[in-house]
């Protein structure tokens, strides 16, 4: 049995669902053009992610086997919609930028993979930590990402300017690569990159070796 | 059956999944209908001083991600200052408008939009409803500004906006866009602020009152007759180019407010000649 311990902080770098999981990766290149919308798309994991790890753990013995898919997504899917509106009404900017991003946490990989794979067999209170840790660990990997694409690709940090650009009269030309999706991609590879050479444990076994190249000779 | 009752109520067992499905599809329905009721009116508001937003960023009384303006007046006070009349596109006359009235939501409505031949319709929006919103700002010797809506489609998909106009009805003050899905550093350039620039002081309207707004790659020496219409073009986004001069000239055309505007032009001189009797 885990310990509390081991199932809040294990996702964050030991098991991080991006970077060894690679799950979710579609909002982690979409959101993370600046540091506000990044922060809030975290804070909307974390809830959703914790919420349906409790509400599915708290059910578990009730879901029938057939339909539990379904059950859990219903409980995800009605989660998302509560956090989308409350953002509509509470903070309409950031909701617009996020627009589509914030219903698409329903087919967000890491919800529901942590609903069916740890939230049916655990109690309450470690499914909500698991769920807890989980989006933890995409936020860490989120916010790093943000940290490089938004200084470096709009010269700002949180909407401050931390690198005068060239268009208001300063020394730094942002780089545009920076502001479209592929940048995270290389981004999240470099961090996964960092995450295994640091816990060389991460690193999977070849599935195929690429032959050796054909010998002088053989090819007479 | 027998065996079922034994157990207590069977979890795979038929009851137990109808009674979760329908237990879960309650509580969640309730739950989120309950919300989405609650939060309506605060999402209105958002949604109204966004607008607002737009406005006034097209007049050029307002920032880009900024929520006050230059004298540190808030959106709401500065808004004060505009007049929101409902405009018969046809007739060019000022009409009644219910609270809420939404001229895009109008337009898919065919009882009170018309169909747009292809011929006319250059700025591809479709359908253009029969009554629109202008926005009108006034000082103490008369009309100071006119915002009117506009819109139509670029590369990807139809762009949002606002026109601003100084007061002689014919020179614009700025254009902004609120919505559109052009590419990011191409045809999404609409929305930078030094691009936006070159648009003030353009001419509107030709001698004989026709739209003549071009965007051109090569500008017109200064002070010839034809760069008094021309506004730079976007480089490595010809179809936006292309959509945006479009959308102006079919707003400011006789199926846009083009009707509107002559009208306005008309009262204004009588009004002055009257004055100077």
């Amino acid at each position: 049995m885990a310990t509390q311990k081991e199932v809040l902080i294990d996702p964050i770098f030991n098991n991080n669902p991006i970077a060894l999981q690679v799950l979710g990766i579609c909002s982690a290149l979409a959101v993370t053009i600046n540091m506000a919308t990044t922060l809030v798309m975290c804070l909307a994991v974390i809830f959703v992610t914790t919420m349906s790890n409790l509400s599915v753990s708290l059910l578990r013995n009730r879901i029938p086997t057939n339909i539990r898919i379904i059950v859990q997504m219903t409980i995800i899917a009605s989660l998302v919609i509560v956090v989308d509106e409350v953002l509509k009404a509470v903070a309409y900017d950031i909701s617009k930028s996020l627009s589509v991003f914030v219903g698409l946490i329903i087919t967000n990989c890491i919800v529901m993979g942590r609903a069916e794979a740890f939230a049916m067999q655990n109690g309450p209170w470690l499914s909500a930590l698991d769920g807890f840790g989980n989006a933890l660990g995409y936020s860490v990997i989120l916010i790093g990402v943000a940290l490089i694409r938004e200084p470096l690709g709009s010269g700002t940090l949180l909407g401050y300017e931390i690198l005068p650009t060239v268009a208001n009269g300063g020394w730094y030309l942002p780089n545009g690569m920076l502001l479209l999706a592929p940048s995270a991609f290389f981004i999240i590879g470099f961090f996964i990159w960092a995450i295994r050479a640091w816990k060389s444990d991460q690193v999977e076994e070849p599935e195929y070796e690429i032959a050796a190249n054909a010998q002088y000779k053989e090819a007479m | 059956m027998a065996e079922e009752m034994r157990k207590g109520l069977n979890k795979d067992g038929l009851t137990n999944t109808f009674l979760i499905a329908v237990f879960l599809c309650l509580i969640c329905s309730i739950l989120v209908s309950g919300l989405a009721v609650s939060l309506k009116p605060m999402q209105l508001l958002n949604k109204e001083l966004d607008q607002k937003k737009n406005i006034l960023r097209a007049a050029g009384m307002l920032e880009a991600g900024s929520d006050v303006g230059a004298d540190g007046r808030t959106v709401e006070q500065m808004f004060a200052d505009f007049n929101v009349r409902a405009v018969n596109l046809d007739s060019g006359e000022y009409t009644d408008f219910a609270v809420g009235y939404d001229p895009i939501r109008a337009a898919a409505d065919s009882t009170v939009s018309i169909g747009l031949s292809e011929d006319d319709d250059i700025a591809t929006i479709g359908r253009r409803e029969n009554v629109s919103l202008v926005f009108i700002k006034t000082n103490e010797t008369g009309i100071d500004k006119v915002v009117i809506p506009v819109r139509g489609f670029g590369l990807w998909g139809t762009l949002y906006g606002y026109l601003a106009l100084e007061n002689d009805l014919s020179t614009i003050a700025g254009l902004g866009f609120y919505q559109h899905k052009e590419t990011p550093g191409l045809g999404g350039e609409v929305d930078n602020p030094k691009w936006k620039q070159g648009w003030q002081g353009v001419q509107l309207y030709d001698d004989g009152g026709q739209p003549a707004v071009d965007l051109v790659k090569l500008r017109s020496p200064a002070n010839s007759d034809a760069s008094r219409y021309e506004v730079d073009a976007l480089s490595g986004a010809t179809f936006t180019t292309r959509g945006v001069k479009n959308l102006v000239n079919f707003w400011a055309g006789d199926l846009g407010f083009g009707p509107f505007l002559q009208k306005l032009k008309t009262q204004q001189m009588q009004a002055s000649v009257g004055e100077q009797h």
